[in-house]
């Protein structure tokens, strides 16, 4: 610890929001994406045509979402983004019809009882 | 995991989407600087603990006081979390929250929907968990206090802890090993437990208040 900061621990070499085209929030829609909303490939989304007009970091995260339904922090933790500047690739991801994204449980709400003992069953048979 | 398991989920029924039927929920894990929690979401977690930064301002500024915390040497400035995939197309995720306070902010959006939360404390330094505890209460998202046992900390009884904390009456109190899966299994199945009664107990208030007029 001598202040002295190199390769990873310097930070990346391009600024996390130039990714984003300096916008700190998600496009027009404004939605919010919770860390655990969880983000699929629309099938009915146009080919790979239509991707190559996305950024390689846009591209990424579709491939990631591709692979595996992910949550918003996992893509962010994998991605090596802050959360932030993912929100605003998947707004982009969401505006052009590429991804789309489950809502999160509404706040002071809890899922039915029948969700809580299946969680109670699962977390049992770990 | 993977929605693709859930085959055409036509139970949704009409107007929802089937795509999304996958239900996520949220586990918050607070408590003071170095009493165990990304420990803790390690041991239950099913993927090695991921860690997700927001970028902030004025990061790296303060320097945590780890006075009588042995062997933290780096500062959780970011959140960890982890997984558990009870079935395809359910899944928890484990928050750890950062420990110091000026990251509040980030509570608010963690606790935002959380299912509950489980406040970890060390009997050395039990003052730590206060703010943890004032916060859940005030928000009145349901929790459990966790009492991580270290090894050469003084053993003291979960009603001492209940009372010195000065809990609500019915937060339950658990004796734990973070580092142990069993041990942090049960205080999730206790939390969980817990948030149905709560959660129960508030519906019935609810029709209740709503009859009373009648």
């Amino acid at each position: 610890m001598n202040g002295q900061w190199y390769d990873a621990e310097a930070g990346p070499l391009v600024r996390p929001y130039a990714m984003t085209g300096g916008r700190t929030k998600p496009g027009p829609h404004g939605v919010r994406f919770d860390l655990i909303a969880l983000v699929v490939v629309d099938p009915a989304a146009g080919g790979t045509g239509e991707e190559a007009l996305l950024g390689p970091e846009h591209r990424a995260l579709l491939g990631r979402c591709r692979d595996e339904t992910q949550s918003v922090a996992e893509l962010a933790a994998d991605a090596d983004l802050p959360v932030g500047v993912v929100r605003v690739l998947l707004g982009d991801l969401l505006e052009a019809g590429h991804v789309k994204v489950s809502r999160p449980v509404p706040p002071a709400r809890l899922p039915e009882m029948r969700i809580l003992r299946e969680v109670i069953e699962g977390l049992r048979a770990l | 995991m993977g929605l693709h398991d859930n085959g055409p989920a036509e139970r949704g029924g009409p107007g929802t989407d089937e795509e999304l039927a996958a239900l996520a929920l949220k586990i918050l894990v607070a408590g003071g600087f170095g009493v165990g929690k990304t420990t803790l979401v390690g041991a239950v977690s099913e993927i090695r603990p991921l860690r997700t930064e927001e970028l902030l301002s004025e990061a790296g500024e303060r320097v945590d006081d780890t006075g009588g915390v042995e062997r933290k040497t780096t500062t959780t400035v970011a959140m960890d979390f982890g997984r558990i995939t009870i079935r395809s197309g359910l899944s928890l995720y484990l928050f750890g929250t950062p420990g110091q306070d000026r990251f509040w902010f980030l509570w608010d959006e963690l606790a935002l929907g959380a299912l509950g939360a489980v406040v970890l404390a060390d009997t050395r330094r039990l003052e730590d968990c206060f703010p943890a505890v004032d916060y859940f209460e005030h928000r009145r998202i349901p929790f459990v206090v966790a009492v991580n046992c270290f090894t050469d900390a003084r053993r003291y009884g979960t009603t001492d802890v209940a009372r010195a904390l000065d809990l609500e009456q019915g937060t339950p109190v658990v004796l734990c090993d973070a580092r142990d899966k069993d041990s942090g299994k049960e205080v999730l199945i206790r939390l969980v437990e817990y948030a149905g009664r709560v959660h129960t107990a508030r519906l019935l208030d609810a029709v209740g208040s709503q009859a009373d007029p009648v």
